[in-house]
């Protein structure tokens, strides 16, 4: 009997889903191996592990979306082949995917149907839709286009959609990444209810805190094997994280002394309309980010973030040269070039395409961003000596894990890349570095290594500007934080002082009720 | 018949293949497939459609030769495009240079042969409404059934649930692969409903517009018929005004010429294109206010993960 000793309190029940020995290859690659798990009515079951352990791996193939390699999968005790999606959802299985599986360019109503199997009329449906929306507390309005909408709405179409199929097994993948702590607690509770209703939920997170406060069982994957099924509640969250990781993480140290200088960055009146009609625009943003300093920017995805960082780095210009000054100079109608040139450093959220040419070697793409200021260019021809030279320099400094000495971009692992692309910059030693999702994605070790060289470089004097989502990482390393919404820019907290809920309500878009006072930070990392 | 309404026949004469071609462009990419290669499907249309024609002595068999051929070298289109993947862009030009040398190789021994032209069919009573009555209910055959094609997509894109599934895949086929739709089933579909109709398109010209067959007679046709589905927003009902709107720049300057404006004839010939452009840029300025309105995976590859 593979049934865990452990959690699960009636083990003579049957579970809702079983799957034995479930094995993923592509290649020679294993994404799962021999994966057993039980997942049994009532019970919220959370799948823990890194990027790339074999999560969406495992669920995709509970959803019919992709075939075991060997195994098989019990739905109550009878085998079962899910040739699609159509046929788990007939089964009762339901899933809410993470990157959300909608249609923006239709409406509300237009994208619950496509999610159910068109047995009833469209009228019948939207009533029923407007009934389980209700019922559950998750309002939506049916003819509204979903682009229109915020990623916390767009969650509840996926939520309401897998509902209105009444599903015993409800998949969710990480469905609180891109929520604010409020909607991430209106979540739960609806979860919740789920579970006493006695449906079966299959949890997916890195988030640990979550995982403890909800969840009765835990499964943990890495490397595409399961390392343990556990009580997550009897676990303490550094011992979850070990089992996920492998290896105890290092902390993130903070610099001694933490002084401050003049403002390096300063960003005045800033107002920018999107160029893609789904963007955001911006509103008169101001801000000052000192030397030794680094600034958070928190908010949730889609709030003008992307908005933000083509205006800073260049990409997109605002409408005066006096918007943007960087190091006294004021930049705001300089090109990306000439803004490196005075000194600062861009890493934008998306590694491949953005922050380099997919198929272009690591020293080609070292070029892309340092001609203009890193002595790789001699005459206008290139001086690839001195651009193996930054690669290699890189690979040391930031421990960048690949193949061969210098292969092509696409061909290194989310974390690694993301090493080397943020070693890049730093190691121009630059007096402004704006990064926007420094750790988007990245396997622990390497959120470690790319935060400690954030702190390292704030503590040489570099004025550092973090755009991030993930509220835990500008805790750790943000000095002040400052909350977007809508385009616009809330004043900065001292971090010491900004707590999830304060935050969590800007994220909203409330307003705090005592805007804290800007003032000197003597330390106030690990708030 | 007085000369405004020898114009209007004429416009309504030279917006049908244009109205056609777009129309099935339209639901190929409303699916998320740009297919570049409209020309080549309606000059292949063209030839096929006049040798069925000439070879049955039939206007009707000679249509479904051209809608068969049009549909036949779009599935060479979608092999290459939906089963390995290649660039669209790329396939789409290739299948206009196939098209054109293609349809010159199966005409060759047409040209000079002329056959009996698609007749009018009058519709009772209405056809006999002063002035308008000609006009609009004096038509051959492809111009009814070009109205009713529009009326026909509009229907199922905007009332059925293939409809809808149809235009889900071209907003996000990521999305509609992760619900279990057969992505590039439906594609594959889309793309041959639009070589069909391009093939009818071609075939309308030398078996309605003029009773033979010269190699390369689409003339651009096929091009025009591209930018109208942008000019359109890719909405089937505003189509018909662009098809009109086209074919009557067409036809106005040829009686500017006629009328002897001193203007050089191939400048005026150059009208259609030079407003295709125009409009093409008008479209695009205004983007930023009118939300976006092509197709969200329009162009992309989709290799679904197994």
């Amino acid at each position: 009997m593979l049934n865990p000793a452990s959690a699960h309190g009636s083990s003579a029940e049957t579970p809702l889903l079983q799957a034995i020995g479930i094995t993923k290859r592509y290649g020679t690659f294993l994404a799962n191996d021999s994966i057993d798990i039980e997942l049994y009515a009532g019970e919220i079951h959370a799948l823990l592990g890194e990027n790339g352990a074999g999560k969406s791996t495992l669920v995709k193939m509970m959803y019919g979306l992709i075939q075991p390699s060997a195994g098989e999968l019990r739905w109550m005790n009878r085998k079962v082949v899910l040739a699609g999606p159509s046929e788990a959802r007939a089964l009762g299985i339901g899933m809410v995917f993470q990157h959300f599986s909608l249609f923006d360019n239709l409406t509300v109503a237009e994208n619950v149907a496509l999610g159910l199997d068109g047995k009833e009329s469209f009228a019948a449906m939207s009533a029923r839709l407007a009934q389980v929306s209700n019922d559950y507390g998750l309002p939506l309005d049916p003819k509204r286009d979903v682009w229109r909408l915020s990623v916390g709405e767009r969650q509840r179409i996926e939520i309401v959609r897998a509902l209105m199929q009444n599903p015993k097994l409800l998949i969710l993948d990480e469905p609180t990444a891109v929520l604010t702590p409020q909607e991430a607690d209106q979540l739960f509770i609806v979860l919740e209810r789920l579970r006493s209703e006695g449906r079966g939920l299959l949890y997916i997170s890195h988030k640990l805190e979550e995982v403890k406060r909800l969840c009765g069982t835990a499964t943990i994957l890495r490397g595409g094997k399961k390392i343990s099924t556990c009580n997550p509640r009897a676990e303490t969250a550094a011992s979850l994280a070990r089992m996920m990781v492998g290896a105890d993480i290092g902390e993130v140290k903070a610099k001694t002394a933490r002084a401050t200088t003049v403002p390096r960055l300063v960003i005045k009146d800033l107002s920018l309309a999107p160029d893609d009609p789904h963007g955001t625009y911006l509103h008169t943003i101001s801000l000052e980010v000192k030397g030794g300093e680094i600034l958070g920017i928190a908010g949730v995805a889609g709030n003008g973030q992307d908005e933000f960082f083509a205006a800073l780095s260049g990409e997109r210009l605002s409408g005066a040269e006096g918007n943007v000054v960087i190091d006294g100079e004021a930049a705001g109608l300089m090109s990306v070039t000439q803004r490196r040139r005075l000194g600062a450093a861009f890493v934008p959220e998306e590694r491949l395409g953005h922050g380099t040419a997919p198929r272009m070697k690591l020293s080609e793409n070292a070029l892309l961003t340092g001609h203009a200021a890193s002595g790789m260019v001699n005459h206008g021809f290139i001086d690839r000596p001195a651009t193996l030279e930054t690669v290699d320099k890189t690979t040391k400094t930031f421990d960048v894990r690949k193949a061969k000495r210098d292969p092509e971009a696409v061909s290194l692992s989310g974390g690694n890349l993301q090493k080397f692309i943020v070693g890049r910059e730093i190691l121009r030693e630059p007096g402004v570095l704006v990064v926007s999702q420094p750790t988007w994605g990245v396997d622990a070790g390497a959120a470690a290594v790319i935060r400690q060289a954030l702190l390292d470089l704030s503590g040489r004097g570099t004025a550092v500007l973090v755009i991030s989502q993930d509220l835990d990482e500008l805790a750790e390393i943000a000095d002040r934080i400052a909350v977007m919404f809508h385009g616009r820019l809330s004043e900065p907290l001292v971090a010491a002082s900004a707590t999830r809920e304060k935050l969590g309500l800007l994220m909203g878009g409330s307003s705090v009720s005592q805007p804290e006072p800007t003032v000197e930070v003597s330390h106030a990392v690990g708030a | 018949m007085g000369l405004l309404e020898a114009i209007f026949l004429s416009v309504i004469a030279a917006s049908t293949p244009l109205l056609l071609a777009a129309a099935g462009e339209l639901v190929a990419e409303r699916s998320g497939v740009l297919n570049l290669g409209v020309e080549g499907m309606m000059i292949m249309g063209a030839a096929c459609g006049f040798a069925g024609a000439y070879l049955t002595g039939s206007t009707l068999i000679g249509a479904l030769f051209g809608i068969a051929a049009g549909a036949a070298l779009s599935l060479v289109f979608a092999a290459l495009t939906l089963g390995m993947a290649v660039n669209q862009v790329a396939a789409g030009l290739a299948l206009t240079i196939l098209g054109v040398g293609l349809s010159g190789l199966i005409g060759a021994g047409f040209v000079g042969e002329k056959i009996v032209p698609a007749p009018a069919l009058y519709i009772p009573f209405l056809t006999g409404i002063p002035i308008v009555g000609r006009i609009l209910f004096g038509q051959d055959g492809f111009v009814y059934f070009s109205v009713a094609l529009v009326a026909g997509i509009w229907w199922f894109l905007y009332r059925t649930r293939a409809g809808l599934i149809l235009r889900a895949v071209g907003d996000s086929h990521t999305s509609a692969h992760a619900l279990g739709y057969p992505v590039l089933k439906i594609r594959l579909f889309a793309v041959l409903f639009g070589g069909g109709c391009a093939g009818l398109g071609g075939a309308f010209l030398p078996l309605a517009y003029t009773p033979f067959f010269i190699p390369g007679m689409t003339a651009g046709r096929g091009w025009i018929a591209l930018a109208l589905v942008v000019f359109s927003s890719w909405r089937p009902l505003r189509l018909v005004g662009g098809a009109y709107l086209f074919g009557a720049v067409t036809i106005l300057q040829l009686h500017a010429q006629a009328f002897g404006l001193g203007i050089p004839s191939q400048l005026m010939s150059a009208m259609p294109y030079l407003a295709t452009v125009i409009v093409l840029v008008l479209i695009s300025r205004a983007r930023g206010t009118a939300g976006s309105a092509a197709p969200a995976s329009l162009g992309m590859v989709f290799v679904p993960d197994r």
